[in-house]
Formats: C-alpha cells, structure tokens, sequence
C-alpha cells in the first residue's frame, strides 16, 4: 500500500456523491473499528470468555456505506445478527458491543438475557433483535409506517442476509411497503451462503434485487465490498425516502470472511480455493489501496487508526469486563410491564 | 447392540428408513451438504444424494408444506426444522394443514411425515434456541408429538414416526444429543408410538417425564434411593400424544404421588394435561397433590450462565421437589 501512496489514480468520486475527503476517512476508520472489535471478541470467545460469535467481517463496508445517510436519534435500524458495524454508526459503542457479547447485567441490548451478536438499543434506535431470521423486516416497515401515519420525517433501515430474503415475511413486508410508499430501506446483505446452503440452492432467479420490480420500487445490486458503491445507493434510498417516494431494495454482495459462525467449520462445505479467494474481497484493505491511490490514506495516517482502534478497543473491552454480572434475582422481571416502571 | 448416543442413533434411523425405503426423504436447512447444524444427517447426502436428502432454502414454511405435498404423492418425508424455535413460521402448515388433512377431507388424504425438531434448553442458546414449545402442537388434534430419552428410544421411535401413516412433530432435546451413550439393539428394531417406559420402578412416589427429564429423574431417583430411602417410579412418557394413559394411572395406583417434570413454563405446559388425567382418573389412589415441576414462566431461557442455571430443571430441583411431595 505504501508503494501505492505516492502513485495518484484515478478519482475516488467520493466528492461527486457529497462526501469530503475527511467522510470518506472517517467511513474508513469506522471499518476498521468494526473489524478489530470482531477480532477482539473470536480471541475472547477462544479464551471463553464469550460463549459464541457471529461475524460481521466482510461486510463492513456494506454496513457502514449504508448506514451513513442515516440521521442520528431520527432514523432508525433494524439490525440482523451480523450488524456490527451498522450498530456502530447508529451508535452502539465498542463498549456497548463488547458488554452484551460478555451478557453483563446492564449490556444496552438486553441485560445479558440474549446471545451474542443480538443487537438492539432503545437509545440509539436500534430494535431490538431476535434469532428467528427475518422477522426485524417487518419492525422496520412498521417504524415506516408509524412515520407515515404521523406524517414525521423518519427512515427506517433494515439488513438480512440472502437466505433470509427467502422467508415469507420479507415478501409480505416489501409488499406492503411498496403498497404504501414507506420510507424503509431494505439492504440484503448478499454473502452467498446461507450456512451451508450457497446462493443457487437458495435463490430462484439469483437475483434478490431483481424482486423489488414486483413490488413496485427500485432494487438495486451493488459492489458490497465497495463503500462509495454502496454509500451512493443508500443515499439515493434515503433520499427517496424522505421525498416521500418510498421503499428501495439495496442488494449488497459481500464475502462472508469466517465461518458462519464460531460453531460452524466452513471448510466442510467450501471448496478450499474459494476459502482461500476470500482474502482477496476484504473490503478493509480493498478500500485502504484505493484511499491510498489518491493519496487520502498514507502510512502514517494508516498506522495512526490502527493505534488509535487498538486503543479504543483495549479500552473498552477492560470496561466491559469489570461491569457486572446480571443478578438472578432480576430474572423473572419484565415479562410484563411493572408498575412505576 | 451397539453403544450409541442419541445422535447417532437418528441418524442411523435415517439411514436404514432411507435404505429400506425409496419414498423416505430427508429436507431442511443444511441437512445435506453440511449434515446438519448438529450433524444429525451427517453422510447421508453423500450416501443418498441430493434429492432424498435435500438442502432447502431458508424457508419452514416451504419445508413443512412441501412435505406435506409430497406426502399427499406419496412420499414419507422426514421434514427438519433447524431449531424447534424457528418450527413458528411453519406454524400455519403444521397447525392448519397438516394437522388438520386427515380429518378435514374424510380420510381422502392422510399424511404419512415426520418433522424432526431440536429442543431445549441448557446448551447456552438463550430465548431462540432453547425453547421447548412441544405444548403448541400437543395441544393441536391430528398430530402425534414424540419425546425421546434414550438412543434406543430415539432409533427405535424415529423408525416408527417414518413409518406412521400420520404427522409425526419428533421432539429431540439437543442436550441430550452427545449426552450420554447407552445400548440400542441393532437393525430393525421399532419402539412403538404411544407406550410409555418405566425407566427406574419405585413405589413412594411417581415422576413422569420424558426427553432430558428421564435423564434428570433418574440421577434424582438415585439421589433419594441412597439419601432418603425413597424409591421413586421414574416414568418416561416417550410419547406426549397420544398418550399411554394406562402405564399413567397404573404409577399412581401403585405410589399415590405423583410429580409431572418438564423444562418447559409450567403454565399450560404439557404437565397440566398429565396432571388433570391424574386428578380425574386416579383420585382415589392419590395421596398427595399432583405436583409439577417446571421451567418458569418467563417467555424464554436467558442468555447469561447464572440465569440459564435458574431456568433449567436439573436433578437436584427434581429431588427437592420430590421430597416435598414425599413429606405430604
Ligand atoms: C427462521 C429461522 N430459521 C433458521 C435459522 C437458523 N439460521 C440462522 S442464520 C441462518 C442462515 C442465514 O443466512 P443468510 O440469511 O444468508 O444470512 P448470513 O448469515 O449469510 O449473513 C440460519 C439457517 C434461524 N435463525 N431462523
Ligand atoms: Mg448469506
């Protein structure tokens, strides 16, 4: 990359999509947040100090170039299991992340009752997640909706996976926000698997894009390895949305870097060339040679991040380990609503 | 004989359904190639290829009502939902068709399928991979709900389910998959829908029970037999419907107590019909109330070890429980 600094390419385009060379750094430094607490929570789940994982890496870019329209304490997300890095531009910090993956008694997303990688926050407008795949769609089309009947000036985003997009409530949700014009944005993160099960098992047609046609709004496919690609559709959705011209349907394709999961071994399934391929679609690196090439990133500054990230997440996981655990006595509160409370 | 555990001994029911049988198939999600998430259909794909033993999208819905059809055409299909926790969006075709076909077209269509689901708590999977809803479907007419216990059980149920000519909901407590191993007789061997096993006889008390509970209420038998001298009559129903009414009532007819044990929330759970069929049927033999033993009544198994610890059902809370019962 170093070699490459000093060699200015071609444009970026960044500025033609409104973005300053300061934004695009800033989206930069962001992935690679994202990317060292994931790294930081496989080495605590090694160290089981974490019971389980599930990863964001290799979809960073797609997250964080999607959420960056996304008006802080105004819109809203509807997160999917992998969503680290779009939980963070909504808000979530490293300590928040790396609390609830540890299930401490005051982590914001659910007190330590969830599994890792469930993300939700009331205070930075993230709903809360469950496991069952697909079913914060529909949340996101009602947050829409609530909007609309309200005549409020609000976004709703959602993110799920290609397989996912396969669910019956997707089709219901998309639809009846094509019906109304919801303000929603639909980002199918495309990572070619679904566990096991590879796009063409999954997907009739390949394309989960191409559906939004039927529906009645734009569907669009685009590089998620791509920040500016991605960054360029969500700011085209998110403007429509607020226009009042309704939903889009952003189809990012992205690399799933690690298994699915820590209780998953993908060399089972994926043929070791392509395993091996993945290296090639990080979109961290990806998007530093290209910040590099005009001359954005240069090695200090590069150096400097990776400082200042590691810093940041030494910080916040030492926090996160020295809050408490949730107290058993609490277990049987909130089923309902309490009184007072 | 061959010491098996629990999951070796579903798959290897599969694999001899899927050999006697050309029209057994096996569909859900990572069934095939990766052999399931647990590894409960590991090498069949490759034995039987990928039609007979189909990965399917991610979709229960599909899963449950294309099995359904197929069995219409005549195909016996061991249906998977990867956690009986996502088994919801299948709801409709388990609870309005499948259910529901026999009797709705005048015996025309009866629907010969299985639809295996993992269960249970205590494996740190929090409220969506832990549940154990076998109440929803023991409470819809039409289907039969089946629990194992034991390898032997399992292989031999499961051999019975692919063969019944009825809709089969196989609960298999995911706990209990590598828990332990035990004996199960080689080859053919069919253990019957509807008959429940006394795992341990006893004669001061009853506890009925299946799926990870037997497992827990015998370690709990041995408990009170060495510190109490209670013998206690452990009951693995087996099957939750129908159910063996008959061994039931015969436990109680000879202890007088009875203590109903399952990991699922105690209100309106499986243990409420077992407890009412006592209180009706055997009144006059009970000499004690009909107790449960439950899983709170929270809308899920938390996440964090200490409170998992506080949802499970373990032998202790059996023996406690059972003692107070005994001391009536
Ligand atoms: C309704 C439901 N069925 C099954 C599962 C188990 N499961 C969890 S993630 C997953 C695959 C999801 O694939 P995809 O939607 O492509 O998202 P990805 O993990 O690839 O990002 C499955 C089958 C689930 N969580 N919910
Ligand atoms: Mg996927």
């Amino acid at each position: 990359m170093s070699a490459m600094a000093n060699t200015k390419v071609a444009e970026l385009g960044h500025k033609a999509l409104g973005l300053t060379d300061a934004d695009v750094l800033a989206m930069y430094r962001q992935m690679l947040l994202a990317r060292a607490v994931d790294e930081r929570m496989w080495l605590m789940q090694r160290a089981g100090k974490i019971a389980f994982i599930i990863s964001g890496q290799g979809h960073e870019a797609a997250q964080i170039a999607t959420t960056w329209p996304m008006r802080p304490n105004q819109d809203w997300l509807a997160p999917y299991y992998r969503s680290i890095a779009s939980a963070i531009t909504f808000g979530m910090s490293p300590e928040d992340i790396v609390t609830a993956h540890l299930a401490k008694g005051d982590d914001v997303s659910s007190g330590g009752r969830q599994m890792p990688g469930h993300y939700g926050a009331a205070r930075y407008n993230i709903v809360s997640l469950s496991s069952p795949v697909g079913t914060q769609v529909l949340h996101a089309v009602g947050i829409a909706m609530g909007a609309w009947v309200k005549g409020e000036d609000v976004v709703a985003l959602t993110s799920f996976g290609e397989g996912t997009s396969n669910q019956g409530e997707i089709h219901e949700a998309m639809n009846f926000a094509g019906v109304h014009k919801l303000p929603v944005i639909f980002v199918c993160e495309n990572n070619g698997y679904a566990i096991s099960v590879p796009l063409d098992q999954q997907v009739g047609g390949l394309s989960v894009a191409a559906r939004a046609q039927g529906y009645g709004f734009p569907g669009v496919t685009v590089d998620g390895t791509d920040p500016l690609a991605c960054y360029a559709a969500a700011r085209e959705a998110h403007d429509r949305a607020t226009r009042g011209e309704g939903p889009t349907l952003i189809e990012a394709v992205v690399h799933r870097l690690t298994s699915h999961s820590s209780d998953d071994d993908q060399r089972r399934y994926r043929d070791p060339a392509e395993v091996e391929d993945l290296k090639q679609h990080d979109p961290i690196p990806l998007f530093a040679s290209r910040l590099a090439a005009v001359g954005l990133l240069t090695t200090e500054l590069e150096e400097q991040y990776r400082a200042e990230v590691k810093a940041e997440i030494n910080e916040a996981s030492k926090r996160a380990e020295a809050r408490p655990e949730p107290d058993v006595a609490t277990a049987e509160r909130w089923v309902y609503a309490e009184e007072g409370g | 004989m061959a010491e098996l555990n629990i999951l070796e001994a579903i798959r290897i029911a599969m694999d001899e359904e899927l050999e006697r049988d050309p029209n057994v198939m096996v569909l859900g999600e990572d069934v095939g190639r990766k052999g399931g998430v647990f590894g409960a259909t590991e090498g069949l794909w490759a034995k039987y290829g990928g039609k007979r033993v189909l990965d399917t999208p991610l979709t229960e819905a599909m899963i449950a009502g294309a099995a359904a059809g197929a069995a219409i055409y005549g195909l016996r299909p061991i249906a998977e939902m990867q956690f009986a926790d996502f088994s919801y969006p299948a709801f409709n075709q388990i609870v309005s068709e499948i259910s529901r076909m026999r009797y709705r077209s005048n015996n025309a269509f009866g629907l010969p399928m299985v639809i295996r689901m993992p269960y249970g708590g205590g494996v740190h999977g929090a409220l969506y991979h832990s549940q154990s809803n076998e109440a929803y479907f023991t409470s819809t007419v039409g289907l039969k709900v089946v629990a194992p216990g034991t390898p032997a059980d399992a292989k031999g149920l499961l051999k019975a389910a692919v063969r019944d000519p009825d809709p089969v909901m196989f609960f298999e407590h995911k706990k209990t998959y590598r828990l332990f191993k035990a004996e199960v007789p080689d080859g053919d061997t069919v253990v019957p829908i509807g008959v429940a096993d006394v795992a341990r006889p006893g004669k001061h008390l009853s506890i009925f029970c299946y799926g990870y509970m037997r497992f827990c209420a015998l370690e709990a038998a041995e408990t009170l037999a060495r510190e109490d001298g209670v013998e206690a009559e452990v009951v693995d129903l087996r099957t939750l419907r129908p159910l063996d009414t008959e061994t039931v009532l015969a436990s109680v007819a000879k202890t007088g107590k009875a203590l109903v044990v399952h990991e699922a929330n105690r209100f309106g759970g499986f243990g409420a019909e077992v407890a009412a069929i006592i209180a009706e049927q055997a009144f006059e033999h009970l000499d004690g109330p009909v107790t449960r033993l439950a899983g709170p009544d929270v809308p899920g198994v938390p996440f964090h070890h200490s409170l998992e610890d506080w949802f499970m059902l373990n032998p202790a809370k059996i023996v406690e429980a059972a003692r107070g019962l005994v001391a009536y």
